[in-house]
């Protein structure tokens, strides 16, 4: 039996440590505005200043033009240098990419003879080693087909492929980056509250007080699952109108309120995991090392920063147990997609279900854990 | 000066009369102020203690003695005024570092200084290497106080797990290590019984007899004690009221003893609210209604038996109280009888109704207060009563009259507003009685509710204890160190060791013993009790204390001055021990490392495929099939059901189940054939802009060899570029996702884990209380810091051996370049992560902050300025500056450049130097922002 004003009281006590707490206030603000701001702006589009060097052994006119095609935003103004230059340069890390033009090529290129160009990619830098390439294909194809064409025509097979991008046209990737990163800073900051709110009340002895009045355990833990997630949502719907649409001016397509219900549900997940986590650690030291292990795949590997489809499958399926992977995949299709719940709820109710779990697991623990409070 | 003269007109300022054995005064304070914030802590403190004797500070709590005696012992920075302690100014930093060798300090609270987790003999030994002693001496040493203290046989026991009274005989024994010629004791006895507060005394007395010319200066709120004292100041609301000897203090305000002395002392006003506690006894009736029944309740944590077979019956209205020696049992009994700790064996009733946890009901009829006053401190004083009552279900047209009535009540109504913190140790042992009565409960569980709580503020309390007891029939359950509070009791309980060894009226017990005091008979019960068990606390003999003379006149060797490699030592053992204490710990960054290596490196892929895409066929043509055919064809794509119309490409895209939709117009094949222009639509999904990048690139490849198939294979024309690009992948010819992971992961790995690890290091201490160590002994901060920083330095090199190894076998990920230059970069780096944990650690406060702080610290910058998805050249605002500057960028230039492009030192230079280069900064801001005194 659950007495909802004792939740409600409880509750509105947390609200109190945390206003009376500066510096916690200080890093939510902190990092659901200037931290949000930074990681938005600071993501390159998707081939960004990418540094090209190359060697030009022709020195023709065909070559020049060749040079003079790639420049900023996508490259960097080439660097023209010798090969033992460039072969330095990119072990150092220096160039991404060196294109070697080999000598006579503009007379070859005339004549029919099918020369090579041949290009380096440092394919360690994996986000760019393939786009990078595929780009400079396209730059330097188009420029001698061009060059050609003043020369002499040739037969061509008049399909074009229109290719269109959806939802997001210029490929902005400040639209992806922000609201990712808003979905990163809600797991962390609720994960967070919730677990070290338990963990400090456990430490000041304010927790056994509790368990001698006429509250249950799990009035306490409503308590702060509907506290910290309010306070989360709260900053995360400020941070999605002013600081994502406002400052960022990141077009969002679909319903913002269809967003907060699925974060809603989403902290309902995350704040339990919070208790859970805090309830299997016996310190902070341990509680903070706990949250590397679970915060770090939790940002990496739930699909918003590389797609989950191109993972092993073994992981997909790790993650799929993961609230985070639903959250993002819903997150997407509201607000990049413009989705409705007829399309999100499988996610939907993915999340109640894990959050249902959580839940319970925590309070599980939690009951079992009262006894070594008491300690 | 106003200050120094008591109400009565007694200026007691003699110095003279002190017995001092030198001229020359151990302490000398001039107009020494102090605040915090807006409190006034110490105002126009000045005053001279006479060296060799032993001189107390009195006076209620709150009123700055913990202030006062934290500024002669250097821990607290001077705001304002002079203080000169061993002849020399304590504002020279100079000055502190040449005398806090001679001067021992034990902070207020048991066991405040100590390392809980760590055996008593590891936390001696701590203290003898932080004063230079080496292993032989430190041996003798420890030997002759553990002998002379009773603590030989508990020496591998965890602090944590003493008594309070052991702690605080411990707290002794490592402020005694280095011979202190003065010895600063903050309350050393509260909360500690009367038979170790006894052998406390004697210990110390011993020692002074033996270390001639020891100055002693105590603060406490035990006035039996402070009778015994050479010279007294007496001090109130930071203020001095009167000093000199305890007899002195008597005469002048006509007073037999020296509480009373104190209490006349007092201003005016704050002597209005006092009058001697009477005691109006219980009434007996025949058929007294029982309270609190226990019948053989029974303790067992593991083979330790806590509480052993208790019987207790407790009438409706009795103060019954429990006094017992620490750590017997007093306060687990208590919390079997709230049914916060489940018993063993036996059964307890309240009221006639079994204990029961989850029995809310009897919760209500009860209140509790613990040792540690659990109040919210994030609460005014009236949002903590309002909140209580809400949850003891007062009702709600009663909550602002009950309140109120409680806060003048319990002389609260000056400040309704103010935060429990901002109040005096009395104040707050009020508020909690307050908040543990505002439901008007029918039985009080009180635990030690009067540890700390000066004499005036004791009586107060007992009053209204009375008041309730004998006005509203509240039952009293009680428990206290102090004598004249047992006295008050209708009835008492002595427990030792588990088990209760009489139970009677405090006058009867006196009878029964035949002794003067109450006291007394309390010691001749424990010491008989103690006989039979174990010889635990010898009183020491002379002789022992012969063998510390001897050391002290040999022992000490001069100090180093400067960076000294055996004080960071003592701190690097210390730390190494408390890691080796929380195995967990440990285990979770060596496996979770790994395991984090293996997801991580596995899972994030920027191998781009199984791509979902479906057609929208509006022509169904043979053509039109084959176009479609040959994007199946591709390893990159994975063919979904056509899609039927515009409607279903919509709904399909939106849901996400398609990247991308390729519509071929009708009449495509007839137009190729007539050498129409025809076109083919896609449609990307650009919610993620790399994926989608990345999809375009395919399809036009994909579209431009189909457009050359075609042209050779129907319209037999031969589509030539007329030039080619031949593209190399260096470093990782198959542009395969996991070698270039691997390298990359393991610098986000060693930076995240040892900075956790270490984060938490130092505002432990700060949270705990053992930095006071670092303000009062000679240690330095950078002696701290780095002797703390070191085990974690090592503890990563390990990790990241562990991940080479998983790098090379399991991921088969082969170093390609010089082995030797990764781990030395390894080793710089992990000095630098493990300095990133310690400078988040010596800025915060708390360890949430600091949790918080090095995770988001840590975790955003090395995931997105880091290089490890868009290299740092590419990044843009603020986010390019951290990634030039952060030590994980240049390490992960390092670990790419050895394992993949097989570089050594040389070709890496100018990452070598972007990493050295962070080193000391990263070091040089912790040690900076850490503090060597309390401000």
């Amino acid at each position: 039996m659950i007495q909802v004003s004792n939740v409600v009281r409880l509750g509105v006590k947390e609200l109190w440590s945390l206003l009376r707490d500066p510096i916690m206030m200080v890093l939510v603000v902190f990092t659901f505005t200037v931290s949000i701001y930074a990681a938005a702006t600071a993501m390159p589009e998707s081939l960004h200043n990418a540094a090209i060097a190359i060697i030009d052994e022709d020195q023709s006119l065909l070559s020049a033009r060749i040079v003079a095609s790639f420049y900023p935003p996508h490259f960097k103004t080439p660097v023209l240098a010798s090969l033992a230059e460039v072969d330095a340069g990119m072990d150092s890390g220096r160039y991404a990419f060196g294109l070697s033009i080999p000598p006579d090529f503009q007379r070859d290129v005339l004549a029919g003879r099918k020369p090579a160009v041949q290009l380096n990619v440092d394919a360690t830098l994996i986000s760019q080693a393939f786009v990078g390439s595929g780009y400079i294909q396209q730059i330097v194809g188009a420029e001698v087909g061009e060059f050609v064409q003043r020369y002499r025509r040739s037969a061509s097979v008049p399909v074009d492929l229109v290719l269109r991008m959806r939802f997001n046209q210029n490929l902005e990737r400040t639209w992806f980056g922000s609201v990712m990163d808003l979905i990163n800073n809600v797991t962390f900051l609720s994960i967070i509250l919730t677990g070290a709110a338990l963990i400090r009340e456990r430490e000041h002895g304010t927790l056994e007080h509790l368990l001698v009045m006429p509250v249950t355990p799990l009035e306490i833990m409503l308590a702060k699952v509907w506290s910290m997630g309010l306070v989360v949502i709260l900053a995360a719907m400020l941070s999605l109108l002013f600081v994502i649409q406002g400052v960022l001016r990141v077009p969002v397509h679909g319903s913002a309120l269809l967003f907060m219900l699925a974060t809603a549900l989403y902290l309902f997940a995350t704040t339990s995991m919070g208790i859970f986590l805090a309830t299997l650690a016996r310190s902070m030291p341990q509680f903070g090392m706990l949250l590397v292990l679970v915060l770090l795949p939790l940002k990496l590997l739930s699909g918003a920063i590389t797609p989950n489809e191109s993972m092993p499958l073994f992981v997909q399926n790790v993650m799929l147990a993961t609230p985070t992977t639903h959250f993002v995949s819903a997150a997407q299709a509201i607000l990049y997609r413009g989705a409705g719940i007829d399309v999100v709820w499988p996610q939907f109710l993915a999340i109640i279900a894990i959050g249902g779990f959580l839940f319970i697991a925590a309070l599980v623990r939690f009951h079992k854990t009262v006894s070594q409070v008491v300690n | 000066m106003a200050s120094r003269t008591g109400p009565e007109g007694t200026a007691v300022n003699k110095p003279d009369a002190s017995p001092a054995p030198y001229a020359k005064p151990v302490a000398i304070l001039v107009g020494v102020n102090l605040r915090y914030g807006k409190i006034q802590a110490l105002a126009g403190i000045d005053f001279e203690i006479p060296a060799g004797c032993m001189a107390g500070l009195i006076g209620p709590d709150g009123v700055g003695k913990s202030s006062l005696l934290s500024l002669l012992a250097g821990a607290r920075a001077i705001q304002e005024g002079h203080v000169e302690v061993l002849g020399g100014d304590m504002a020279s930093r100079h000055h502190r570092d040449t005398v806090c060798p001679r001067i021992a300090y034990m902070p207020q609270g048991l066991g405040k200084n100590l390392y809980p987790n760590l055996p008593v003999e590891e936390n001696l030994q701590f203290f003898g290497r932080l004063f230079g002693h080496d292993a032989v001496e430190r041996r003798r040493r420890i030997d002759s106080l553990t002998t002379s203290t009773g603590l030989n046989t508990f020496l591998s026991r965890p602090v944590g797990k003493l008594s309070g009274g052991m702690k605080q005989k411990l707290g002794l024994c490592c402020a005694l290590i280095h011979d202190p010629d003065l010895l600063i004791l903050d309350e050393p006895t509260t909360g500690v019984d009367p038979l170790s507060r006894r052998q406390f005394w004697d210990l110390i007395e011993h020692i002074r007899t033996e270390r001639e010319g020891m100055s002693v200066i105590v603060a406490t709120a035990y006035m039996e004690e402070a009778d015994r004292f050479d010279w007294l100041v007496a001090m109130d609301a930071g203020r001095v009221l009167a000093m000199g000897t305890p007899a002195e203090l008597k005469t002048s305000t006509n007073t037999a003893l020296l509480e009373d002395a104190f209490i006349a002392l007092l201003p005016e006003q704050k002597r209005l609210g006092h009058q001697a506690v009477m005691l109006t006894p219980l009434v007996e009736s025949a058929n007294a209604e029982i309270a609190i029944e226990a019948q053989e309740l029974t303790m067992r944590f593991g083979d330790f038996v806590a509480v052993d077979h208790v019987n207790l019956l407790i009438r409706r209205g009795e103060i019954f109280g429990f006094i017992g020696s620490n750590g017997s049992g007093k306060s687990t009994t208590m919390k079997m009888l709230t049914g916060l700790l489940p018993a063993s064996e036996g059964r307890a009733t309240l009221f006639g109704r079994e204990v029961d946890s989850r029995d809310i009901e009897t919760r209500r009829r009860v209140g509790y207060m613990s040792q540690g006053f659990s109040l919210y401190g994030e609460l005014t004083v009236r949002q903590n009563l309002v909140l209580h009552a809400r949850l003891f279900q007062v009702p709600e047209v009663q909550i602002l009259a009950r309140v109120n009535e409680m806060l003048v009540r319990f002389g609260l109504g000056d400040m309704p507003d103010s935060l429990p913190e901002s109040l005096s140790l009395g104040m707050r042992q009020r508020l909690s009685l307050a908040v543990a009565m505002v439901h008007k409960p029918e039985l009080l569980i009180l635990d030690e509710p009067t540890s700390g709580v000066d004499p005036l503020a004791r009586d107060m309390f007992w009053q209204l204890l009375i008041e309730l007891a004998r006005q509203d029939r509240v039952t009293i359950f009680i428990s206290t160190h102090f004598m004249n509070e047992a006295n008050r009791c209708d009835r008492i309980s002595l427990m030792h060791v588990g088990r209760v060894l009489v139970t009677d009226s405090p006058s009867a017990l006196v009878r029964k013993r035949g002794t003067q005091t109450l006291e007394q008979a309390f010691i001749s019960y424990l010491e008989e009790a103690s006989a039979n068990t174990s010889q635990a606390c010898a009183v020491p003999a002379a002789d022992v204390f012969m063998s510390v003379k001897l050391a002290g006149s040999f022992g000490v060797k001069p100090l180093r001055r400067g960076f000294s490699v055996a004080r960071a030592l003592s701190y690097m053992l210390l730390e190494t021990l408390e890691l080796r204490r929380d195995p967990f710990r440990a285990a979770l960054a060596l496996l979770g490392a790994a395991m984090l290596l293996f997801v991580v490196s596995y899972g994030i892929s920027f191998d781009v495929n199984q791509l979902s895409y479906a057609v929208l066929d509006r022509d169904q043509t043979g053509l039109s099939q084959n176009y479609a055919l040959n994007l199946s064809g591709s390893r990159y794509f994975l063919e979904r059901p056509p899609i039927a119309d515009y409607v279903d490409l919509d709904q399909r895209m939106r849901s996400g189940k398609l990247s991308l939709a390729i519509e071929i117009p009708s009449g495509f094949a007839r137009d190729i054939q007539r050498g129409t222009p025809a076109q083919i639509g896609a449609w990307v999904d650009g919610a993620m802009p790399v994926r989608a990048e990345t999809v375009g690139v395919y399809v036009q490849a994909i579209h431009q060899t189909w457009l050359v198939d075609i042209a050779k294979n129907r319209l037999g024309i031969t589509l030539e570029a007329p030039s080619t690009i031949e593209t190399r992948y260096r470093y990782n010819p198959n542009v395969q996702s996991l070698s270039a992971m691997v390298p990359a992961m393991i610098p986000m790995l060693l930076m995240l884990i040892p900075a956790m690890l270490t984060a938490l290091s130092v505002v432990r201490e700060k949270e705990l209380g053992s930095i006071i160590n670092l303000y009062v002994t000679p240690v330095t901060r950078s002696e701290f810091l780095l002797g703390k920083q070191f085990p974690y330095i090592l503890l990563a090199m390990v990790n990241f051996l562990i991940l080479m190894a998983l790098a090379v076998t399991v991921f088969g990920v082969p170093v390609k370049g010089s082995f030797t230059t990764l781990t030395l970069a390894a080793l710089i780096f992990v000095v630098g992560s493990t300095g990133i944990g310690l400078l988040a650690s010596s800025f915060t406060k708390s360890q949430i902050a600091a949790v918080f702080l090095t995770l988001m610290g840590t975790i955003i910058p090395s995931v997105q300025f880091a290089g490890l998805v868009d290299p740092v050249s590419s990044l843009q605002g603020l986010g390019a500056v951290i990634g030039r500057i952060y030590p994980v960028a240049h390490f992960l230039d390092i670990n790419r450049g050895v394992f993949n492009k097989a570089l050594d030192l040389s070709g890496l230079d100018s990452s070598f130097w972007a990493l050295l280069a962070a080193v000391p900064v990263i070091l040089g801001l912790a040690i900076l922002s850490l503090n060597k005194q309390e401000s």
